[in-house]
């Protein structure tokens, strides 16, 4: 019971990582009907901005927290108006092949700046270790619930009683309604972005704390991408949820499946993969997400 | 296609004709003896790289008829590869079949395997199916370092010379011929599939999938053919590859280069078979380039410069290309022709 109990805390920590990287991938998605498949870097970027701002230049951390968001504002909006808007109208292929493209430009600067190398910074940021029992719940699952939980009752709020979370409603209802009721989708499609951008660097400094720095970060983003599959492409609630039950899932597997293996496993790295195929074959709209009927 | 004014067909057979004019035949004659002179003049390294941008030709050829005309986006196409390469292998090295037999087979495992991961093409499309084809790569690449009797694991396989009816495909400059011959006849044969009624029906199914049913064509049926084909280029893609390196390992297909492979379409021109040999150029040379300044620009940044560029270079080009000329470089290219051929008017 315990090693079950064990590796199901574990895999919490996991899935609050995954449902962080989904939380901005369907931000972006509600929004503006595009998939980032560069969130995983976004997560990458904020590890080794941290890793600068802290370790490096030793600011405090109030300081660094605010510098890495100006960043990541920054680089949203960047992104969003220079490589995703004219784009607008193009089919989906054009938008994931420029999200991509844009994951490999990030990873090429974070090996030109960085040199690609594992960096920690410890002892910076406070680690606390939960202990229940014989269980200890490690500081990245503590670090993952808490940054989540005030992510996600922020954004709640400010979709639910702001004048600019309701534009941004409106506009993943029907973007030329909006338009015509004159409201500027432009302008929301970049603050999707930048709050994407923030979410994903913000999470990445916070993880890059406990667990390091490195360019295979970036590779979670795209296992997270089957935790926005199941939990379905639109609904927030619906990467959080996914998100935790892929981490467990993925972590029990792992520790109950992988000694069955022919050759010593490695199930880990697959099994969202797996999740993703299956899903995609009984549920292709996942557990939450909003069926589209197709009209020619 | 634009043809110079004064060239008209009298029946249909002339007017499907691949060649049309003697400008044609000549300049194709032109670049088949200078690509067959290549091994003559050019260093081992260079040779190296024709041989890869040849194999890779033969792969995206499958990956144009999949995605550029059916329209089903894969991002498994390298873990398609990894299995044409890995049933190579094990055919020539574990089974003892001949080259001229194992290469064929391996081609149509690829297949086999590219029906099987193309089944939820027929309930899905767009983003999911991408993300299908996604996970296709990884359970591929899990499987094989799984099953280590057979795949050697991590280790890798290594495989034997090959045979062609007892003489020896050995040295560069013969494995460049091999692929110079197979890469021209795929590119015939992409062509040629794209002119038959299975390569109209793939356009259909792209342009309107819901009108091309109610037209009566078979999505069922030319989605898996689409996946089929794709799949048996790349395999014989992989094979190739393999082949070449005498040696079979899962670092051969890395993931990223599936999406090299749709980046390539992207800058070349989509569902355009020459479009996938400009595309192919374009991204390989960047690499290269990225590969030639990298070590210069390494002592001002840091050692892995190379790596980091050899991502930033191809990549830029993908976004430029996307926003600036989304048709690619056979559209640029077929606009400048038909502007030089109405010259002055």
């Amino acid at each position: 019971m315990t090693f079950f109990l064990q590796l199901a805390i574990t895999g919490l920590a996991l899935g609050m990582m995954y449902a962080l990287i989904a939380i901005g991938f369907v931000i972006i998605f509600k929004c503006s009907q595009a998939f980032n498949i560069a969130q995983g870097h976004f997560v990458m970027l904020g590890g080794y901005l941290g890793y600068t701002f802290l370790a490096v230049l030793h600011l405090p951390v109030w300081l660094s927290i605010i510098a890495v968001i100006a960043v990541a504002v920054v680089a949203g909006g960047v992104i969003e108006r220079l490589a995703l808007r004219p784009l607008v109208g193009q089919p989906v292929l054009a938008v994931i092949m420029m999200t991509i493209a844009l994951a490999g430009v990030l990873e090429g600067i974070a090996i030109l700046l960085w040199g690609g190398e594992y960096k920690t910074y410890h002892d910076v940021l406070p680690a606390i270790t939960l202990n229940l029992g014989a269980i200890s719940i490690p500081p990245e699952s503590l670090i993952g619930l808490i940054v989540s939980t005030i992510v996600v009752t922020l954004l709640m709020l400010m979709f639910r009683y702001t004048k600019i979370g309701l534009a941004m409603r409106a506009t993943a209802e029907d973007e030329q309604v909006t338009r015509g009721a004159g409201i500027r989708a432009t302008m929301v499609y970049a603050l999707a972005w930048i709050i994407a951008a923030v979410v994903g660097v913000v999470g990445g400094v916070l993880l890059g704390g406990v667990s390091g720095v490195s360019i295979a970060m970036s590779e979670i983003g795209l296992k997270a991408l089957a935790v926005v599959i199941l939990g379905g492409l639109d609904s927030i609630g619906g990467a959080i949820f996914a998100g935790l039950m892929l981490g467990i899932m993925e972590n029990l597997a792992a520790g109950y499946l992988d000694p069955l293996m022919p050759s010593g496993g490695g199930l880990a790295g697959v099994f969202p993969f797996i999740v993703m195929i299956l899903v995609l074959m009984i549920k292709p709209h996942g557990l939450f997400g909003l069926k589209r009927i197709e009209r020619v | 296609m634009s043809l110079p004014s004064g060239t008209f067909a009298q029946d249909y057979a002339q007017d499907m004709r691949l060649m049309r004019t003697k400008a044609q035949w000549g300049s194709m004659g032109l670049l088949l003896v200078f690509l067959a002179t290549i091994p003559l003049w050019a260093s081992d390294s260079n040779l190296t790289t024709a041989t890869i941008i040849g194999i890779t030709i033969i792969s995206v050829h499958g990956l144009n008829i999949l995605t550029g005309n059916c329209g089903l986006v894969s991002m498994g196409h390298s873990g398609f590869m990894m299995v044409g390469g890995y049933a190579m292998a094990i055919l020539s090295a574990k089974v003892g079949l001949p080259f001229w037999a194992a290469m064929p087979a391996a081609g149509l495992i690829a297949g086999i395997v590219g029906v099987l991961f193309g089944l939820p093409s027929l309930r899905i499309k767009g983003f999911y199916l991408i993300m299908a084809t996604v996970s296709a790569y990884f359970i591929i690449h899990w499987l094989i370092l799984q099953f280590r009797d057979l795949t050697g694991g991590t280790d890798g396989l290594s495989v034997p010379t090959a045979t062609f009816f007892g003489l020896a495909i050995k040295g560069k400059a013969t494995y460049y011929y091999l692929v110079l011959v197979l890469a021209v006849l795929a590119t015939l044969v992409a062509k040629n599939i794209l002119r038959t009624r299975a390569g109209r029906a793939f356009v259909a199914i792209r342009d309107n999938d819901l009108a091309a049913e109610v037209m009566g064509v078979n999505l069922w049926g030319y989605r898996l053919q689409a996946f089929f084909i794709g799949c048996v280029f790349a395999g014989v893609a992989g094979a190739l590859s393999v082949q070449y390196y005498s040696y079979a390992n899962v670092e051969q297909f890395p993931f990223f280069d599936s999406v090299w492979f749709l980046g390539m379409l992207i800058v070349g021109g989509m569902g355009s078979t020459s479009g996938v040999i400009y595309g192919v150029l374009a991204i390989k040379l960047l690499q290269l380039l990225a590969t030639k300044i990298g070590p210069s620009l390494a002592e001002v940044v840091n050692p892995q410069a190379a790596v980091g560029l050899s991502l930033i270079l191809p990549s830029l080009a993908i976004i430029l290309f996307l926003i600036f000329a989304p048709r690619g470089i056979e559209h640029i290219w077929g606009r400048f022709r038909g502007y030089y051929q109405a010259w002055p008017f």
